[in-house]
Formats: C-alpha cells, sequence, structure tokens
C-alpha cells in the first residue's frame, strides 16, 4: 500500500516546486518588465500637478529612489510571508484588492458551479449521441461561440438582455451596500457570458475525450458483451476520460479568475483585472505584482489540480514501470 | 529648485492601455478678479428647482487609489464627490468663470498683493456639527505645505510664507511674493476644507466637510455616495436627497449605463456617439466650453522652427476648419494660436486671424529665401485623441504649400515622459490654468517648467511679472493682452482646436448656466443641478 501513496506524495511535492518556481519566474518577469514601463508612479498620480520637486518628494517617499533589485527583492521577502506590502497610495495591497478578489471568486465559483456539470454533461449526450440533431446542433453553436470575442459576446448580450429586452441592468457594479439578491441580480449578464465562452470549450473537450475514448478495443469488448451504447459511455469511457476533461476544466477555471479582465471592464465589474488595469494604468507597482501573483497562482494551481486529478485518475500514470 | 514666481502645472500625461485615457482632474480658466461676494447661479434660475431625488453620475476615471486625503486628488471622482460635494473651499468658482466667496466670505489685499486677509463666513458647521473656525482654515491650507509634501496644491501654496488666525472668522496670508490673482488659486480643488485636528493636522481620514452633502459610501474605483446635508450653509441647496458618482472607465459601457437609466448623467462621451444621444428623445447633449485646448507645438530653439517665417508659414499651412469638421465631426471651435480659451477672463483677440492660406506661407518661405521646408511632427494618439488623423491632414494642406511634414507616429505609452517636452514639434494636449498667470508661468514664459514651444521673449517675461502684482484691473488687462499677442506673432503654438466638456445626460435632470474651468459643473453639480421629475 506504501508504493501507491508515496508515488501521489512525491508527485504531489514535485508539482508544487515546480510552480512555485514558476511563481518566482513570473513575479521576476512581472517586477522587472513594469519598471520597462514609460512613466513612473509619481507622474501618473500627479499629473499635471507634477513639479519637479512634488515627484522627487513622493518617489522618496514610496522609496522608489532605491536601485530596482533592492526593490525587488524586499518585496519578495515580504510576499513569501504573506504580506504584499503597501500600495503607493498608501493603503495596504490586501484592503485595496482583497474586495474585488472576494467578488472575482464570488463570479468565478457561480460560473463554474453553473459550467462544469452542465458542460460534462452536454458534452456526454453529444458523445453519446453523436451524429444526432443534438450533437450537431451543440457543435456548431458551441464552435460559433468559441469564435466570437468575449467582448463581442458580452456586448451582444447587454444589447439583447439590458438594452432591448431591459430585463437585466447593463451595469454588473456591485457594491457592497447591495443584498445579495440584488448582487446576484446584477451578476446574471456578466455570468451568462462567462458560460458562453467557457462551456463551449469545455463541452467539445469533454465531448471529444469521449469519443477517443470510444475507439478503444475495450469499449469494443463492452459493446460486444451486450452493453447498453449509454452504460458503455457512462462506465467504460468517461472515468477513462477523466484526465482530458480535468485539465480543459481547469484552464477554464483559471481563466475564470485571471482571464475575466475585458467581461469585468465591459460590465463594469468591482474584480481583480479592473483593479490590476486600474494599477497598471498608475504604475502601482505593488498592486500590479499582486494581481500578477494572484493570477499565476491561480493558474499554476489549477493546473496543478488537474495533472493530480488526471494522474489518480490512470492507473498507468499512478504506477509508472 | 523650487520656483520662486508661482504655480507651474501642465497637459494631461494620459496613458492609455487601450481603454480610455486616465483624465487627471484640471485647472484653468478664470475670470475677473471680482472681490466681491455673489450668489450661485442656480439660485438666479427661473423656473424654481425641485428638491429631492437623487443623481447618479458616471465618471471616467474614478480609480482604486482615489483617496480622501485631498493632496492626492487627481481624478474627476474625487474632484465631483469630494472637493464639490463633500467639502467647500474658501472661494468658489462660479459658472461663469467669476469668483464668489464660499467659506470666505470677503478678502481685502494688501502691501502690493502680498498680504491677504480672509473674513470668513459665521455659523457654518461641519457634517459631525463642529463649528468652522479660522484654524481649520489654517491648517486645511499647511496640510499642503512642508518640505515633504506630495500633494497637487504643492505648486499654490510654496509661494505662501505664513497663515495667522485672527479670532475665529479672520485668516491672514502672507505672500513670499506679490500675487492678485491669490484668492483664485485657493478655488483649486486640493485646497478643501477639513476641520482641523486637536495638536495640528486635519482629519480627512472621518470625511467630514462642510459641504451640501455627507458621505455615505465610499469604495475606491468604484463608487462615492452621499446623501444631503440638512444644515448647509448655502440656503435652499442642496436639490438632491443623495447623489452618487459611479466610476465606468469603458466608454462603451458608460453609454450602455445611460441608455439602460443606471445613471443620470455621462461625462466624457465618445464624439461618434453624439448622434446616437442627439436621436434619442429622453437624452440631451450638453457642451460646456473649456479651457482645454489640442495643439500642435513647435519648439522655437531648434533649426528650422527657429526662424519665424517658418513658424508663420507652418501657422498658416493648417486649414483648422477641414481638421474640426472631419477629425472632431464639428466638436471643436478653432483657436488663433492663442492659447487663452474665450471663456477666460482677460482674454484679448489677436488679429490678424491665421487662416489656411498655402499661397501666404509659400510666399512668406521665398522671401526668407527656404526652398523645400521639410520638418518632422510628432503625433499619437494619446498626445490628443485624434492627433494623428490631424496630422494626416496637416501633412496634405501643408504639402500644398510646398512643405513636406514627415508624420512621426510615436508610442502611445509614455508620450508624455519621451515626446512632448523633447521633440522639437509634437502635439500636445492642454487643460488650461485657471488664470493667465498661472497658464504662462506653466508653458510661456522663459523658465516655464513645461515649456513645450521653448518660448524665450524677454518682453514677454517682464510683462508677465509686472501682471503678477499688478492690482488695476485695466493695466493688467493691457499686459495680458500685449502678451497674447505675442504668443500669437512669434509663439510656436499652432491651435488645432478647443474643445468643450461633453456631458449626455438625462431630460430629467436640470440645471442652470454649467461652468467649464473644471469638469462636471466646476466640480459643484452635486449642489447646483436637480430633478425634473419629480
Amino acid at each position: 500500500m506504501n508504493r501507491t501513496s508515496h508515488p501521489i506524495l512525491s508527485m504531489v511535492v514535485s508539482r508544487v516546486g515546480l510552480g512555485l518556481l514558476s511563481l518566482l519566474i513570473v513575479s521576476l518577469v512581472i517586477f522587472f518588465s513594469v519598471s520597462l514601463l514609460p512613466g513612473s508612479y509619481a507622474s501618473a498620480i500627479l499629473g499635471q500637478n507634477a513639479t519637479p520637486e512634488a515627484v522627487a518628494a513622493l518617489e522618496t517617499k514610496l522609496g522608489l529612489d532605491r536601485p530596482a533589485l533592492w526593490r525587488y527583492l524586499s518585496w519578495l521577502g515580504a510576499a513569501a510571508t504573506g504580506e504584499l506590502g503597501q500600495s503607493f497610495a498608501g493603503r495596504p495591497v490586501m484592503a485595496v484588492l482583497g474586495p474585488r478578489l472576494l467578488n472575482t471568486i464570488t463570479l468565478a465559483s457561480i460560473t463554474a458551479a453553473i459550467a462544469v456539470p452542465l458542460a460534462i454533461t452536454l458534452g456526454v449526450i453529444c458523445a453519446r449521441f453523436r451524429g444526432r440533431f443534438i450533437d450537431r446542433f451543440l457543435s456548431t453553436s458551441t464552435l460559433a461561440s468559441i469564435s466570437l470575442p468575449e467582448f463581442f459576446v458580452a456586448y451582444l448580450m447587454m444589447m439583447i438582455f439590458a438594452v432591448k429586452l431591459q430585463w437585466f441592468p447593463s451595469m454588473a457594479g456591485i457594491r457592497n451596500s447591495m443584498d445579495l439578491g440584488e448582487q446576484l441580480y446584477r451578476m446574471v449578464l456578466p455570468i451568462l457570458t462567462l458560460l458562453l465562452v467557457i462551456l463551449a470549450h469545455m463541452i467539445r473537450n469533454t465531448r471529444a475525450a469521449i469519443l477517443s475514448v470510444m475507439s478503444s478495443p475495450y469499449v469494443e469488448m463492452a459493446r460486444l458483451k451486450g452493453e447498453s451504447e449509454g452504460r458503455v459511455v457512462m462506465r467504460q469511457a468517461l472515468p477513462n476520460a477523466i484526465g482530458p476533461i480535468a485539465s480543459v476544466v481547469a484552464l477554464n477555471l483559471a481563466y475564470l479568475i485571471s482571464g475575466v479582465v475585458v467581461i469585468e471592464v465591459v460590465f463594469v465589474y468591482p474584480g481583480v483585472g479592473q483593479a490590476m488595469i486600474d494599477a497598471v494604468r498608475n504604475r502601482d507597482v505593488p498592486v500590479i505584482q499582486a494581481c500578477a501573483l494572484i493570477f499565476a497562482t491561480a493558474y499554476i494551481g489549477f493546473n496543478l489540480l488537474a495533472d493530480i486529478v488526471s494522474i489518480v485518475s490512470n492507473p498507468r500514470l499512478l504506477h509508472p514501470r | 529648485m523650487r520656483y520662486p514666481t508661482g504655480p507651474i502645472g501642465g497637459p494631461i500625461p494620459v496613458r492609455a492601455l487601450g481603454l480610455a485615457p486616465s483624465r487627471r482632474a484640471f485647472l484653468g480658466g478664470a475670470a475677473v478678479l471680482a472681490g466681491a461676494f455673489c450668489l450661485p447661479a442656480s439660485l438666479r434660475a427661473e423656473e424654481g428647482p425641485k428638491r429631492g431625488g437623487r443623481l447618479r453620475y458616471g465618471v471616467n476615471d474614478g480609480s482604486q487609489q482615489d483617496s480622501l486625503e485631498p493632496g492626492s486628488w487627481a481624478t474627476v471622482m474625487c474632484g465631483a464627490a469630494f472637493n464639490g460635494a463633500l467639502c467647500n473651499n474658501l472661494v468658489e468658482l462660479l459658472p461663469d468663470g467669476s469668483l464668489a466667496g464660499d467659506l470666505a466670505e470677503r478678502w481685502e489685499e494688501a502691501e502690493g498683493a502680498t498680504r491677504w486677509t480672509f473674513t470668513l463666513r459665521k455659523g457654518v458647521t461641519f457634517h459631525d456639527r463642529r463649528p468652522f473656525t479660522s484654524e481649520d482654515a489654517r491648517q486645511s491650507l499647511l496640510h499642503h505645505m512642508g518640505e515633504d509634501s506630495t500633494s497637487g496644491a504643492l505648486a499654490i501654496v510654496s509661494q505662501i510664507k505664513e497663515i495667522a488666525v485672527e479670532g475665529e472668522d479672520r485668516l491672514i496670508v502672507t505672500l513670499t511674493q506679490g500675487n492678485a490673482d491669490f484668492p483664485y488659486l485657493l478655488s483649486d480643488y486640493h485646497l478643501s476644507i477639513f476641520p482641523a485636528k486637536e495638536g495640528g493636522g486635519i482629519d480627512w481620514e472621518s470625511g467630514i466637510g462642510t459641504g451640501a452633502f455627507r458621505l455615505d459610501s465610499f469604495e475606491p474605483g468604484v463608487a462615492v455616495r452621499l446623501v444631503r446635508n440638512p444644515r448647509y450653509h448655502k440656503p435652499g441647496l442642496p436639490h438632491f436627497d443623495e447623489v452618487e458618482f459611479i466610476a465606468i472607465p469603458d466608454r462603451a459601457a458608460r453609454l450602455n449605463a445611460l441608455l439602460t437609466g443606471e445613471v443620470d448623467v455621462i461625462e466624457d462621451l465618445d464624439i461618434r456617439n453624439v448622434p446616437l444621444i442627439e436621436r434619442n428623445p429622453d437624452l440631451v447633449l450638453h457642451r460646456t466650453p473649456s479651457l482645454r485646448h489640442l495643439t500642435f507645438d513647435m519648439n522655437c530653439q531648434t533649426a528650422p522652427f527657429d526662424h519665424p517665417a517658418v513658424r508663420q508659414a507652418l501657422k498658416l499651412s493648417l486649414d483648422r476648419e477641414d481638421v474640426i469638421a472631419k477629425v472632431f465631426l464639428g466638436e471643436g471651435e478653432t483657436g488663433n494660436d492663442n492659447p487663452v480659451a474665450r471663456i477666460m477672463p482677460f482674454r484679448a483677440e489677436t488679429p490678424p486671424e491665421h487662416r489656411y492660406d498655402p499661397e501666404a506661407a509659400r510666399a512668406l518661405l521665398a522671401e526668407a529665401g527656404i526652398e523645400g521646408l521639410t520638418v518632422d511632427l510628432s503625433v499619437a494618439e494619446s498626445a490628443f485623441p485624434g492627433a494623428v488623423e490631424a496630422g494626416v491632414l496637416f501633412r496634405e494642406h501643408a504639402a500644398r504649400a510646398g512643405i513636406t511634414i514627415n508624420l512621426v507616429q510615436e508610442a502611445d505609452d509614455g508620450y508624455w515622459d519621451n515626446v512632448w517636452l523633447v521633440k522639437p514639434f509634437n502635439a500636445a494636449d492642454w487643460y488650461g490654468r485657471v488664470t493667465l498667470d498661472w497658464l504662462f508661468a506653466t508653458s510661456y514664459t522663459s523658465d516655464a517648467p513645461w515649456n513645450n514651444t521653448g518660448f524665450r521673449n524677454s518682453r514677454f517675461d517682464e510683462l508677465h511679472a509686472a501682471a503678477r502684482s499688478e492690482t488695476d484691473p485695466t493695466t493688467r488687462g493691457a499686459h495680458y493682452a500685449e502678451m497674447q499677442q505675442i504668443l500669437h506673432d512669434e509663439g510656436g503654438v499652432i491651435t488645432v482646436a478647443f474643445v468643450s466638456w461633453l456631458l449626455a445626460m438625462s431630460r430629467a435632470i436640470g440645471h442652470g448656466e454649467t461652468g467649464g474651468i473644471l469638469p462636471a459643473d466646476n466640480h459643484r453639480c452635486a449642489e447646483r443641478w436637480w430633478r425634473t421629475d419629480i
């Protein structure tokens, strides 16, 4: 029994280690590319009041007169202990990003809770009724929604449901003062848009993963033994297609955290993506760093999870010879 | 080095990220120095504004950097919500650009405009019922001063030598050098009055001011919500029960918010959407002439622009009407190579009108013995919206005068750091200044920090210094008229257009004359406007 848990443990440890290394590289790239951006925080924030002495005073106050390497290392040291530092505007980065992160996670969770079961179910149905009307309909419509850029889908949703039908508000600008019902009501259009964007991807991949398993000899064998087609798909094919399905689900979940910038801007949803845009515009490096770190962590974390799921679900990977 | 002569400033470093450009709040404009107090325009409106309801205002540049700390205010969000609704200044810019008392009832100058005595309004209270006193005013100014100040108003308060109080209702400000415009400068939105703390400093953290509205909630970069202050010192104001400023940085989202009734007013409308608003019976387009102007600036110290004939020929080679019609879709006015907006007092006509005349330009160059003039013009979309298109048209116009313009398309990001003030012929976006003195000190005197035209003219500098401490309006006016003429004749500015603030609003919002020196009716829309549908 020991032999079975060790591979997982050592695999998890090495994956986590690689994940941390990627994070480190990401932070390095972000830090130095931000410092390559022309213009500084001081002149961005002071705008037309940027007198030379005001710029100098602000830069000294923020420690921007120190060498970049020193700033990077001191930031890294603090970040390693979970301290993301102070935004240049004087508030702790976590105070700036905390509520935004919560909003993004809320939006992502609701969307994921609807999208993942729905996508897998539809994917299985497509595979089961391959070539029939439902399969062709879903394949075509998902292809169409993949082909449209997300902002276009967003504006389309807005035009139909907010401007023409006036069922939902065009702005998802939720605030703390709103009750849960109103917050959810305002989130309908962004959720709908995100659903359209990620459902298509997940349905197509689920279908493809199951169909590729369906061509294996053992499926043929199951059929020859007289199993019904539905049972073949559910019992024989689906469990063996979990690996690829998990990775596409993970990618889409990561997208829900880090890729929704455009959706957030279009619907004025106060999430991390908008916060990052705002920070880049003002060259607020600590906030940019923290956002990048959050996004990178989401990507790496979900991919790690997908790897683990696909390895655990596949005895051949779990017990490599 | 500290500029001994006065406040400085310049255009807006717009750093676009493919989104709506980040607009900094700004100062500009002006008015005649009228020390007397007069009533806000909204009180003079013919039909009585109604009381109640709420205003929701879609702002384009609310940022998560926004804070209640007045020295840090840089966005329209802070300006309109904090400076305009939550707080008052000692003085107020009226819609017509003139100056009125606000928390200061009146003021007198002495000793060549170096010593200013402000008599403060009695009976004003902060939102927590604390009475407003001269110490609050003193600390609110001191807050921006000091060696390590990072305040946006540093340039203004650095002229102050000393601030003293005399009793509860007198504030005496001594300047290092006479400045007849000093009360105007106190209208700067950073110089809002907050309650003084025991032992010095101001308490901005609790969000308590004297303004028409009390702070209800503030989520940086999302929204500021304020509710009526029942004890406001201006009789009959405010009209709304509640105002909310909502940050909507994306232009399309902002327009949608207005179309779907999520907000009542949006600012910074895309000119391409003007017909959409004009077709809609529930909406109305509102243009307020502003100080903002778009220019092509030539550096007078750099060849070939150091030759007056070259500058003059280029000024005659731009068809301004054509650019305004094609690039700005008619939303703009021609300037006459004088950077002073029409709404500014002391603005003078500067004849002759510089019109498109390729033949005259060609003749000028021939007379000066210049053949085949070729110049590089630096443009970028972030220089001003439409700068690239305006440059293309300019190239075609100038070709007919025998001038070759090489259009250099610069990178959008970093334009204000790497091109503006650096390249000899570049496009610029100017938001103006509240007084002529300030405008010139910012960009046109020899030692101006943002002298994008490299303009050095000793007569101009002399007049500038003389006008500053001159308290007789007639003499000052004459000085300023001569200065504007010098800029028109010899300067390096080609004014492409003067533009207006473009607001789109619901017909349910009523207002009187609106001010254009600052956005959002000189920031004071919350107390000046009202609802018509209640």
